[in-house]
């Protein structure tokens, strides 16, 4: 039986790819390790190798075939010993590529998010804490890894103190390619790759900071700046007040925080409520691109040093930016993202989509909810959500990471103690179970909070089951 | 590229005998096979999430574990399924693991990067980079207190050799006089920056200098040298003398991960390597040319091997996945008082 090599997938959530080029011809020998083809997806290129050896038998995708699906056979190989005529019966059978197809996997990540944001109606209307954003400016859809970007390089346009640095943001164009372009722009001296010194390159900035520049440290992930948090708390966020406001730190910490995909407990950790509970800091944790970018182009110009908390799993979301040449979001603002009446859906990050598919959800059972985007969690915005609460009565909070010392936790003691008479209800929380995020799939989805949990979380506090 | 001509590898000329060489070869085809089906696996979505593959390092674990005797512990960071088929660890169990089931050696709950077995003295398996560098010295501190006389080898990249707490690291397990050895896999690349673009200084194996440690620097593409210098630096460290540091010269012939397109380096240089120095063609060619083996009789091996690692896929495949309720356990252990 002849071997039959199949479209693969580069990531978890990849389910079709360009085959762009063969590297081999029918007739070739080929040896474990050779390079077949290259294939291509929005993403990246990368290089199909076998791991098996024999004879190219038949090339099944012709190269410049876009949309082939994970799992389609693309290539059939010959066995030592076999000839053209063992392909004959392999290729003649009905409709080979669709029963490969069949079998190959569902994606295992999670599906992600609707873009409930950019069609449902209420939402433009919802700007109260924004500046006012002229009528007649043109929206354009851009991904949060694009805004990201954007914010960074109209920053580097318009102040030469500022500069970024991290692993592999420079030539690799980023590990997320959030620093795309960065490089070609700015050039060596403002766009530094890193050797992986999370501890060392964090305090460099800091001094650099403390210096006069305006830094950018990217984390690889949130993960790594563990091994830097000392700076980040000790050198960044205290400094001005032990130097009696002598000294300024006016630095951004960013990059990914919070769950990816599929990538264990050391990979996967949410540190919103860690850095929320230092004073000194400003914290922030945008949802969609234009608060992305609004808020980062702020965060850049703050005298203070900036916690910037972004979720990798938002990155290749689209949202409607305006396309303004100053982009400015206030930092320290909250956003009220659906007007309700029942219940106050609070939440930060990649919990707020599904706040907003939760709210939609309620409305099917007769449930107004008001969603409202903290964006800020340092400093909390919790006048924001104790005025809603004072007129919808019920408060859910939701976020990625484990409950205790939460940031809910925070948001339903402040309301507790200064609306207590306006609550119906007891707050509810929802958040991720409470132990390490496991790896396997199914444990995985069972760990991380969804929209169903907001939404029985909501039916709760409104009584209704 | 493909079908291209096989330039001759290079040759070794060092000491071993038969069986030994045979047993690297094996070892090494394990190890390679099974990182070839892992990143079939992937490619399929059963395996998900960061799997990065050792596929042209195989010399280095092989090498080092014949050095060591029973009870001498492992440990490394993410790119760890070849150190624990060298440890002796089950491909059904470590495979199980990469697809999240429950036959896996956590259980599914560590994934590829996250694996560990007491038994087989290999302590993981670590996300963090340079992480596993003072824990391998603390195994080290714990063997010279229990006075045990094991030795504990503790694996890290060249890019995890710039991170701070290797070198708060050495200085302790120096002036303690630690059994640990440093082995550092310089495959010339983290993830996307060469070694040059990271390393002031870039010979790695001086890097313990200032500490008072030896370091010397080996062709980690070379078992028999690998295995030479391993048994040198065990020795050392077991005698009480303290760490010593082992450059592996060597290469990754896959991207970092799985989603790593690669485009740092050049097509040539990969191909360059992989003809001109793969340690498994060296091996096999010592194999023909001392008439160890023949075509045929390495023709079984490759047979055998591809039977374990399917065996192992078929395994990772049918195995259920975790009990919902193993979501809650070994948070913690049940204290006593
Ligand atoms: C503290 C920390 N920073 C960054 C990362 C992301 N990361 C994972 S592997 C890696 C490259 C490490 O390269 P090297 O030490 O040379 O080992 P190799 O991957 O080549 O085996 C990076 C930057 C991490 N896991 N931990
Ligand atoms: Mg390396």
């Amino acid at each position: 039986m002849a071997i039959d090599i199949q479209m693969p997938a580069l990531s978890p959530t990849m389910e079709e790819g360009t085959l762009s080029k063969w590297l081999v011809k029918e007739g070739d020998t080929v040896r474990s390790g050779d390079i077949l083809a290259e294939i291509e997806t929005d993403k990246a290129t990368m290089e199909v190798e076998s791991i098996d050896e024999g004879t190219v038998g038949k090339i099944v995708v012709a190269a410049g075939t876009d949309n082939v699906k994970v799992g389609a056979v693309i290539l059939q190989l010959l066995e030592e010993g076999e000839s053209a005529s063992d392909l004959g019966a392999a290729t003649a059978a009905p409709e080979p590529a669709p029963v490969q197809a069949e079998t190959s996997p569902e994606p295992m990540s999670e599906p992600t998010p609707a873009p409930v944001m950019s069609s449902s109606a209420p939402m433009t209307a919802q700007i109260a804490n924004d500046p006012d954003i002229p009528t007649n400016i043109k929206m354009v859809e851009t991904t949060v890894r694009d805004a990201l970007r954007d914010a960074m390089a109209e920053e580097m346009r318009r102040d030469e103190t500022v500069f970024v640095m991290g692993e592999e943001v420079a030539q690799y164009q980023g590990a997320y390619k959030v620093t795309r372009d960065l490089l070609q722009e700015f050039g060596e001296r403002r766009v530094i790759d890193t050797p992986i010194t999370e501890h060392g390159f964090a305090g460099i900035g800091c001094g650099a900071a403390m210096g006069g520049l305006r830094p950018i440290v990217e984390f690889m992930t949130w993960n790594f700046a563990m091994q830097a948090i000392d700076h980040i708390i000790n050198s960044a966020a205290k400094t001005l007040y032990m130097s009696g406001g002598q000294m300024r730190c006016p630095i951004v910490f960013r990059g990914p925080n919070g769950a990816a995909s599929r990538v264990g407990a050391q990979h996967s950790h949410d540190y919103s409520s860690w850095y929320a509970n230092v004073p000194g800091l400003k914290v922030v944790a945008p949802y969609d691109a234009a608060d992305a970018k609004g808020l980062l182009k702020a965060a850049i110009r703050d005298p203070n040093p900036v916690v910037f908390l972004e979720h990798e799993l938002l990155y290749g979301e689209s949202f409607d930016v305006p396309d303004m040449d100053d982009f400015l979001i206030p930092i320290g603002k909250a956003k009220i993202r659906r007007i309700g009446t029942d219940v106050t859906l609070v939440a930060h990050s990649r919990m707020v989509g599904r706040c907003l598919e939760a709210a939609e959800i309620l409305a099917g059972a007769g449930i107004d909810a008001e969603v409202i985007d903290l964006r800020t969690i340092r400093p909390l915005d919790s006048d924001t959500v104790i005025e809603s609460v004072k007129k919808t009565n019920r408060l859910v909070c939701a976020e990625e990471g484990w409950g205790q010392s939460g940031i809910g936790a925070e948001i339903a003691a402040r309301v507790v103690a200064e609306a207590f008479d306006y609550l119906d209800a007891p707050p509810e929380r929802v958040f991720q179970v409470d132990v390490p995020l496991p790896y396997a799939a199914n444990l995985e989805a069972m760990s991380l909070p969804g929209t169903e949990d907001v939404v029985a979380a909501a039916k709760k506090v409104c009584y209704v089951d | 590229m493909a079908a291209s001509k096989k330039t001759k590898p290079k040759k070794s000329t060092l000491k071993v005998g038969q069986d030994e060489l045979l047993g690297y070869y094996r070892d090494m085809l394990l190890i390679r096979r099974f990182e070839e089906k892992a990143g079939q696996l992937y490619g399929m979505g059963q395996i998900a999430g960061f799997c990065h593959l050792y596929i042209g390092q195989e010399a280095v674990v092989v090498g080092c574990r014949s050095a060591m005797q029973e009870g001498d512990q492992m440990i490394t960071g993410y790119r760890d399924h070849g150190h624990m088929l060298a440890c002796g660890m089950e491909s059904r169990g470590v495979m199980a693991e990469l697809t999240g089931r429950s036959g896996g050696y956590s259980r599914g709950k560590g994934g590829s990067m996250h694996m560990f077995s007491t038994e087989k003295k290999f302590y993981g398996g670590h996300g963090i980079v340079g992480a596993q560098v003072p824990l391998g010295a603390g195994l080290g501190f714990a063997n010279k207190y229990l006075d045990n006389g094991a030795v504990s080898l503790a694996f890290f990249g060249d890019g995890a050799s710039n991170q701070g707490q290797v070198y708060e690291t050495f200085n302790m397990a120096k002036l303690w006089d630690l059994p640990v050895v440093f082995v550092i896999e310089n495959n010339q690349y983290a993830m996307g920056t060469s070694v040059e673009r990271s390393s002031a200084e870039t010979e790695l194996f001086k890097r313990g200098i200032s500490f008072e440690i030896e370091g010397v620097q080996v062709d980690g593409m070379n078992v028999m040298a690998v295995r030479d210098a391993a048994q040198k630096a065990i020795t050392h460290a077991r005698s009480g003398k303290g760490p010593m540091i082992l450059e592996m010269k060597t290469y990754r012939y896959r991207g970092h991960s799985m989603s790593d397109p690669a485009k740092y380096r050049s097509r040539d240089e990969v191909t360059k390597t992989r003809s001109e120095s793969d340690p498994i063609d060296m091996v096999r060619a010592r194999l023909l040319d001392e008439k160890w083996a023949d075509d045929d009789s390495l023709k079984a091996i490759d047979k055998e091997i591809k039977a374990i690692v399917a065996d192992a896929a078929e395994f990772a495949q049918t195995s259920p996945e975790p009990d919902p309720s193993e979501l809650y356990t070994d948070v913690l252990l049940d204290a006593e008082v």
